[in-house]
């Protein structure tokens, strides 16, 4: 069970190694998304470092929206995900090893970036490493969630759109607790609590999250 | 059709999960339903608007309390019963189950909008602003997109069978997800006041405001039960077209 599990890890790492385009244009959305705010709000420093975790935030959800297209889709398209489904293996696991290759290729690259990003928005070290662990402990929840979305919408018409207001309304609780992590940092409080938290609901979703994702499949598929 | 020919046991409540009988009794139900909510808001609108007393702080702006917070209980009481009859209709594949999750959805949904709107309404004099980015109303909010969500789902899968299933998948997800929601949404801001009604201390209310609220609660669950049964009928109608007791039912 579990090297079916690695199976499908390594092949979905190898496959987003071949296309490492795919890859590089959400970790670009992330950026790009991210320099759109100064450029709209303004340059004053104070303002930007008060707004970063929150835009920080926000770009990181966008991100793990926009890359859940390529989650299931592609193995969709060709067969392969009829073949998982009948391989035998218990569907919950193979797909948690299809998230932990989405996490590794979405999450943690943007949990890297965030620490460029906590010095272009000139955050003190304290806010900006809490940023960072919080993107560290709460992504992995948006990959897992976000599953669910992209499952229940497997090739249906509009799914982009779809998938997003299906997905975001779930994401509120990672939103809240990361920005609050960070906020409680620069107002100089603990940020443990919610780090705590973010890695409680990370937890959660993988232990829930990857039944709802194999019934979803299942129904999509079939 | 099948069901007809299968005889049920005589007096099991079951029995109306047959599409025919099921449509029988709620033809029959809801003007009952919905006279009784006629009757019960004009009585609760009445005793809300003439017979209970003017507010000491918020003068006669309060008194749209008595729409606001029925609509606000029905909305999350209709999620979490969707979601369960959502939730059966996966796990036992009952037809009738996913229908009645899905008639649920658009009444849910307006309960929602009812609470936002006369909750912005309420909020213009007595905040000063029609919208305070506070816990309640910030959830209350989501839960709309829950509900919205639900039926978009709903209507992108063709198939009815499969739309079912996936949009119970979702409501499924929704409901373990709305008391994190909640919670994480009033941590993140608690402006709104205390519930008005709570069940473990004695009510602040007048006794008079308390039954006008209750009246009003009701006329809202006989409605919601009226307008989920008329258009669960009308969803069944349409999914059962083909069948024959569907089609003596259109033409009488």
């Amino acid at each position: 069970m579990i090297r079916a599990l690695l199976a499908v890890l390594r092949r979905d790492l190898l496959l987003a190694m071949r296309q490492r385009g795919d890859v590089a244009n959400v970790l670009l959305f992330f950026v790009i998304v991210i320099t759109m705010f100064p450029l709209g709000v303004g340059p004053d420093k104070d303002t930007l470092r008060l707004i970063a975790p929150g835009i920080v935030w926000v770009a990181a959800l966008l991100a793990a929206i926009l890359s859940l297209g390529r989650l299931f889709a592609l193995d969709y398209a060709d067969g392969t995900l009829e073949q998982i489904l009948l391989s035998g293996q218990p569907l919950s696991l193979t797909v948690l090893g299809k998230i932990a290759a989405h996490w590794l290729m979405t999450g943690a690259p943007i949990t890297a970036l965030s620490i460029m990003l906590a010095m272009v928005f000139d955050m003190a070290v304290g806010p900006g490493a809490t940023l960072v662990a919080s993107l560290l402990l709460g992504t992995p929840s948006l990959s897992l969630i976000g599953a669910v979305g992209a499952a229940l919408t497997l090739g249906l018409r509009g799914a982009g759109v779809l998938v997003t207001l299906l997905v975001l309304p779930l994401y509120v609780p990672v939103l809240i607790c990361g920005a609050l992590a960070v906020n409680a940092s620069v107002g100089g409080l603990s940020p443990v609590p919610w780090l705590m938290i973010l890695g409680a609901l990370s937890l959660g979703a993988t232990a829930l999250a990857p039944w709802a994702i194999a019934a979803a499949l299942r129904v999509s598929v079939e | 059709m099948q069901t007809e020919t299968i005889r049920p046991l005589r007096f099991g409540f079951h029995r109306f999960s047959a599409p025919p009988e099921f449509y029988r009794l709620a033809g029959r139900l809801i003007p009952w339903f919905g006279l009784l909510a006629a009757v019960s808001a004009g009585l609760g609108l009445y005793l809300g608007f003439f017979v209970a007393p003017t507010d000491f702080q918020q003068g006669e702006v309060y008194r749209i309390i008595f729409i606001h917070v029925p609509a606000a209980w029905m909305a999350m009481f209709i999620y979490a019963v969707m979601a369960f009859w959502a939730g059966f209709g996966l796990a036992f594949n009952t037809r009738m189950s996913s229908i009645w999750a899905c008639a649920m959805a658009p009444t849910g949904a307006l309960m929602a909008f009812l609470a936002l709107w006369t909750g912005a309404l309420w909020g213009r004099p007595a905040w000063g602003a029609y919208w305070a980015w506070d816990a309640r109303m910030t959830s209350t909010l989501i839960l709309l997109f829950l509900y919205i969500g639900f039926m978009a789902l709903h209507s992108a899968i063709d198939d009815p069978r499969r739309a079912d299933r996936a949009a119970g998948v979702l409501a499924l997800v929704g409901v373990v997800n709305l008391p994190i929601i909640y919670f994480s949404v009033q941590w993140w801001n608690s402006l709104h006041q205390g519930a008005s009604i709570s069940l473990t201390r004695a009510p602040t209310m007048a006794a008079t405001m308390l039954e006008a609220m209750f009246v009003m609660m009701f006329a809202f669950w006989m409605y919601s039960i009226a307008a989920s049964l008329a258009r669960a009928r009308a969803i069944l109608l349409e999914r059962e077209k083909r069948s024959s007791w569907a089609q003596q039912m259109a033409q009488e």
